[in-house]
């Protein structure tokens, strides 16, 4: 990130209040427009010119767009007040429309359709930001607190106060509301040839910066982890403090138990990469033990499991979410079968994730990448590129994605991770 | 297309200050009826003199400020889009005008979206452009909106100083290019497109604009002002036009004078689209 937009950025950050304003006219020859902007700036506040069109002749009107910000509601309104005696109109049209749901589990027609981007409503005049910020989804508004968040169709209950239509509704883009974090280096395309060292290093910061600021960090794993070899080092993180919640399938915990009680996984032997007698039952074995245990904590706590990415998230007090799927054995006791239970679950356990960490799973970045807001940082790692692809296709702009195989990949981060520990 | 010059006035049987909605009114300070009515038939019979046909609205009672002719409509060739007035107490005006402005044969439009605008009290065409003040009554937006109705060059100027609360008050357009205007009512701005927008700006003193001076009416090359404005005449003089002056203090009173008196229906003087 150069300078300028670092600098731009610490200017938006101390003027959080935000209208945007048109002047249209012959707004350049009459001195209008400069009128209205050192208007904005000998009240206090800062302007971002968004879009300028001059008209071709005389009598030609000219137009511009203009980004308004102050330091908070009140001066904002100053401001507002001032300008739009020259002419300046705010373009927001109004307060959001609101509609009441007709009945649980569906919004009334017309709703207004998130993305994962910072969306503010408006709302008696002033402009409310949307909390549990995620696409896909629509947005409730709470009378009486004055509140609104995101919420999925499922949870739809009769009688609540629906936003629809666009009028009334302003996205950030992320683009511009924060080129400078700490990826700008790394756009969100795809590629096998980008310099790895480079980008692991960065991610072996963002772990190492989350620690140390009492941030979250998730990871999302799929079972090529256990199947690579790969476990120990996600221990290593995980014993670490450097990642705090787990999302994964039944295959990950499974595997993962079995090879800490069988040396194998699915089958194979993992120290010598040999076929094992009998081995492809010993997944089914360990889910069954756990299974006859109770639960994956109840097999720790009873000294059946010794080891693992399972036994350090129980040990580590990492929390962790196994969801299920119709291809699952056993399962695991811990695995949640009802997919909508799982997005209830999982919706809660992201709420203050900052980092996200996705290797080696298809299904579950795309379902976690849909979950999150724009402005969590989601690293995807696979060694098939079309992974990545999906996750950026489907809007999950903050991916950087790394095509790469597993164990390298970890065997990397973890020796990163520890030369920033110095 | 050039016609003889044809205005619109409105005798001043009904003319008191009954409300007081600029810094000039003082309810206290009444207007001397007989005086008001001298004065008026004084200023009609110099615009005839000047070579100006004078029409007449008929007057109303209630609307004292129905005089103020000036503040109609703005006139663009045969269309008329009529003021919506700020304040309330002028605002029955409006029907009346619109109602006489379409049976004179204009093309009666409103003022769009309801917004403030007070006719040719706050937009006048010097050449092809039209300036129009704004704040003090008539809005900017509602300018903006009016040039493009009438697919014209609009260049606001904000009217900083509550006495000269109409442009008409501090800026009349003699001839394209050519205006006389009073510095103390506008900002910088202002200033800075008047400069750059009319090559000759004849400027008029503090003193003399109280007189109103810049509400003049022009015939011709014949500029007719309240009295007390000698160095505005001088000045025109050399710029080679003939000024005249007939009292007006009645109707200073309720801030208005020659200009405010008088809607030119075949187009302002310095209007660059009447020639």
């Amino acid at each position: 990130m150069s300078e300028t937009d670092l600098r731009e950025d610490l200017r938006r950050a101390a003027f959080p209040a935000v209208e945007d304003v048109e002047v249209r006219g012959h707004i350049i020859d009459s001195l209008i427009l400069p009128k209205v902007l050192d208007g904005i700036t000998a009240a206090g506040g800062m302007f971002i010119i968004k879009n300028v069109a001059i008209g071709h002749d005389r009598s030609d009107p000219s137009f511009a767009r203009i980004e308004v910000r102050a330091k908070d509601e009140a001066a904002l309104e100053e401001i507002m007040a001032q300008i739009s005696d020259h002419g300046a109109v705010a373009v927001h049209g109004g307060d959001a429309r609101l509609v009441e749901a007709d009945m649980d589990g569906a919004f009334p027609e017309g709703f207004y359709s998130t993305t994962n981007q910072k969306t503010e409503v408006r709302l008696g005049g002033h402009w409310i930001g949307v909390a549990d910020q995620e696409m896909d989804c629509g947005i409730v508004v709470d009378d009486r607190s004055i509140s609104c968040r995101c919420l999925p169709m499922t949870e739809v209950q009769r009688g609540m106060k629906v936003v629809v239509g666009h009028v009334g509704t302003r996205v950030f883009p992320l683009e511009r509301q924060e080129q400078g974090h700490a990826f700008a280096f790394m756009n969100s395309a795809v590629s096998t040839e980008k310099p790895k060292g480079v980008v692991i290093r960065e991610i072996a910061r963002q772990l190492f910066e989350n620690r140390r600021d009492g941030k979250r960090s998730l990871l999302v794993g799929g079972p090529a982890i256990v199947h690579t070899g790969s476990g120990p080092l996600v221990c290593e993180l995980l014993r670490d403090g450097y990642i705090h919640k787990l999302f994964a399938g039944n295959a990950l915990a499974t595997h993962d138990i079995e090879q800490s009680l069988f040396g194998t996984s699915l089958g194979v032997n993992l120290s010598e990469g040999t076929i094992v007698d009998a081995g492809h039952e010993h997944h089914l074995r360990a889910i069954n033990l756990i299974r006859r245990a109770g639960s994956i904590a109840a097999a720790v706590e009873s000294g059946l499991l010794r080891s693992g990415i399972m036994y350090e998230c129980i040990k580590n007090g990492v929390d962790f979410h196994l969801s299920g799927s119709i291809r699952d054995d056993g399962p695991l006791p811990d695995v949640v079968t009802d997919a909508l239970e799982c997005q209830r679950i999982m919706r809660e356990m992201v709420k203050n994730v900052t980092f996200c960490l996705m290797v080696a799973t298809t299904l579950h970045s795309v379902a976690v990448g849909n979950l999150l807001p724009a402005t969590v940082k989601v690293v995807c790692v696979d060694i098939n590129p079309s992974t990545v692809i999906k996750l950026n296709d489907r809007g999950s702009f903050q991916t950087v994605g790394l095509v790469t195989d597993v164990e390298p990949f970890l065997r990397a981060l973890v020796a990163e991770v520890r030369k920033l520990e110095g | 297309m050039s016609s003889s010059p044809r205005i619109l006035m409105c005798a001043p049987t009904h003319y008191g200050i009954h409300y007081e909605i600029n810094p000039w009114m003082k309810t206290e300070r009444q207007a001397d009826h007989a005086l008001a009515q001298l004065q008026w038939r004084a200023l009609r019979d110099q615009l005839i003199a000047a070579g100006a046909e004078i029409a007449e609205i008929a007057p109303v009672e209630g609307l004292p400020d129905l005089v103020f002719t000036a503040n109609a409509a703005l006139i663009f060739k045969r269309r008329a889009v009529i003021s919506h007035f700020k304040h309330v107490q002028r605002q029955g005006e409006e029907a009346h005008f619109r109602r006489w402005l379409g049976a004179d044969g204009f093309e009666v439009f409103e003022t769009p979206n309801r917004f403030s605008f007070e006719g040719a009290g706050d937009a006048l065409f010097c050449g092809d452009t039209l300036f129009a003040g704004y704040r003090q009554r008539s809005d900017a937006l509602g300018h903006q909106q009016i040039g493009e109705l009438l697919g014209v060059r609009v260049l606001p100027l904000e009217l900083v100083d509550a006495y000269y609360y109409h442009l008409d008050t501090c800026f009349c357009p003699l001839a394209p290019g050519v205006a006389i205007y009073y510095p103390g009512a506008f900002d910088d701005y202002g200033r800075r497109v008047l400069a750059a927008h009319v090559p000759t700006l004849i400027e008029v003193e503090a003193g003399e604009a109280e007189s109103f001076a810049c509400n003049a009416a022009v015939v011709g090359r014949t500029v007719i002002t309240n009295v007390g404005c000698a160095d505005l005449h001088r000045q025109l003089r050399t710029a080679g036009f003939t000024p005249a002056e007939t009292p007006l203090g009645e109707f200073v009173k309720a801030g208005g004078s020659a200009k405010c008196l008088t809607l030119r229906l075949d187009g302002e003087e310095a209007a660059g689209w009447r020639v």
